[in-house]
């Protein structure tokens, strides 16, 4: 345990150092979120709809520091650390890969929280979005969002090649997701046919159970769930199993 | 005496072309033995094949008796390796390098203590990147010494290092060697292998030329001066080719 903290918090000061994450993960959700806050405010939904729009997209914007952290961080830095043969020092060493990857994704998690945080701070004050009344269910579908994407982005620096492959498989993960899951975009905007082909990506899976158990509606929680569990077991499972150390 | 490493019949081709072919050696407890030869002579491709971060083609390798790939984690608890192209995340300061080194060991030693012995210490705060090539080298040399381990692996000792440097750097690996560590080196430094190796290999193309102590090398060949025995081995052969 003590290893495992040591290591965090050097890697969070490296990543704290670098800006990057700090201005994808931390403050693109704050300005996007303050983007809808101005172009949407209080107003509701839809006609009669008992919720704001603001609250409506409350979950995809959580998800915009997840795809930062899992799809762009993690493999990036990763795969940045076995081009350098950084990982190739860490193998001579006790160091295990799990370990590695455990540091990493709990670094993005912390991220991931003090997004949650700052952006549910600044909706309540600014355009008075209201907390989830069973504050528990948004809370699960959250972590289940965030891990279901962190494990994607073990899974590709786990295993890239050299940051080369590593920045093109982020891209491409991460700027669909980033678009068309209802990240920035909010889904009820797209015409039908795009939102049908959005409901593939992992992310809206998540993103959909966020907004429902945030706004507390009924959820048909069953698939979303186990999508979600399984992407996560098995992306986790993989990255550990084919690490590549160079 | 029992021996701390021992190789056989080690081979590695990268596509058809010998980098090693059937290297066998043995380094007894607390003795210092000199991997040499010229650049691409097959020196890296050796330490990366006996440490397990290349897989090597043919042969058997075992370190403190164990296995490198097998029981690499129990194995690097004990054994420390610098890498000639040691690298580090970009902005990392040395003290935070050298806790992050020092906390993956269960036996951890000082690492404040090592850097003042190898004459960098007061140094934590600053960034790895803006250390001089000698201090870094010392740097690489202290996170290989960190885990207390029972033999050490050093790639290319004491390039970039200065005179004073190298010098303090031979007392220090000396003392260790006392205390019973035994130390596996790759140099191009002939003086540096007389003053420190118990025994030498000398590779050329793969291929071991010679295997025995400094003296024997120098008996060999005639010579009076180590480095022109090493010439004479690792370029023996080439005039009649």
């Amino acid at each position: 345990m003590k290893r495992f903290l040591i290591l965090l918090k050097n890697e969070g000061r490296l990543s704290l150092r670098d800006m990057n994450m700090p201005i994808f993960a931390l403050a693109m959700p704050l300005v996007i979120l303050a983007i809808l806050g101005m172009l949407y405010g209080r107003t509701e939904a839809a006609t009669g709809a008992a919720y704001t729009f603001l609250e409506q997209s409350f979950g995809a914007v959580c998800a915009v520091s997840m795809c930062a952290g899992g799809l762009m961080g993690l493999p990036m830095v990763v795969s940045d650390y076995r081009e350098r043969k950084i990982l190739k020092r860490f193998r001579v060493t006790p160091m295990s890969p799990g370990l590695l990857l455990a540091v990493e994704v709990a670094m993005y998690m912390l991220y991931c929280a003090a997004s949650l945080v700052l952006c549910a701070v600044a909706a309540v004050c600014f355009w008075g979005v209201r907390l989830p009344a069973h504050p528990a269910a948004f809370l699960g579908s959250w972590l289940l969002t965030m891990a279901s994407t962190l494990s994607i982005g073990m899974l590709v620096g786990g295993v890239a090649k050299d940051s080369r492959q590593a920045g093109v498989i982020a891209s491409i993960l991460y700027f669909p997701m980033l678009v068309f899951s209802g990240t920035t975009v909010p889904l009820e905007v797209m015409p039908e046919a795009m939102r049908a082909l959005m409901r593939l990506f992992p992310l809206t899976q998540g993103i959909g159970l966020m907004k429902r158990t945030f706004l507390g509606l009924q959820a048909q929680a069953l698939l979303p769930v186990c999508v979600m569990l399984a992407v996560t077991a098995v992306c986790a499972g993989l990255s550990v199993r084919f690490f590549r150390w160079e | 005496m029992e021996n701390a490493i021992e190789v056989s019949g080690l081979s590695k081709a990268y596509g058809g072309r010998k980098a090693v072919d059937g290297l066998s050696f043995r380094v007894p407890r607390g003795t210092v033995f000199g991997l040499l030869g010229a650049n691409g002579a097959g020196k890296s491709t050796t330490i990366d094949c006996m440490l397990g971060t290349k897989r090597m083609d043919a042969g058997r390798v075992r370190i403190l008796g164990m296995d490198p790939v097998r029981e690499r984690r129990a194995l690097f608890e004990r054994v420390g390796v610098q890498f000639q192209e040691g690298d580090y995340p970009g902005g990392i300061c040395v003290g935070e390098l050298c806790e992050e080194t020092a906390c993956l060991y269960r036996h951890a030693k000082d690492w404040r203590a090592l850097l003042a012995q190898f004459g960098i210490g007061g140094k934590e705060k600053r960034i790895v990147k803006s250390l001089s090539g000698g201090e870094r080298q010392r740097l690489f040399i202290v996170l290989a010494l960190i885990p207390g381990p029972e033999a050490v692996f050093l790639d290319e000792l004491t390039t970039g290092l200065d005179a004073r440097a190298r010098r303090d750097v031979w007392a220090a690996l000396e003392a260790l060697k006392a205390q019973g560590m035994t130390l596996l080196l790759t140099s191009h430094f002939m003086d540096e292998v007389e003053a420190l190796c118990d025994r030498i290999c000398i590779l050329k193309n793969g291929v071991p030329v010679f295997q025995g102590t400094v003296e024997e090398a120098k008996a060999q060949c005639g010579c009076a001066r180590f480095e022109d025995a090493y010439l004479t081995l690792s370029e023996e052969g080439e005039k009649h080719t």
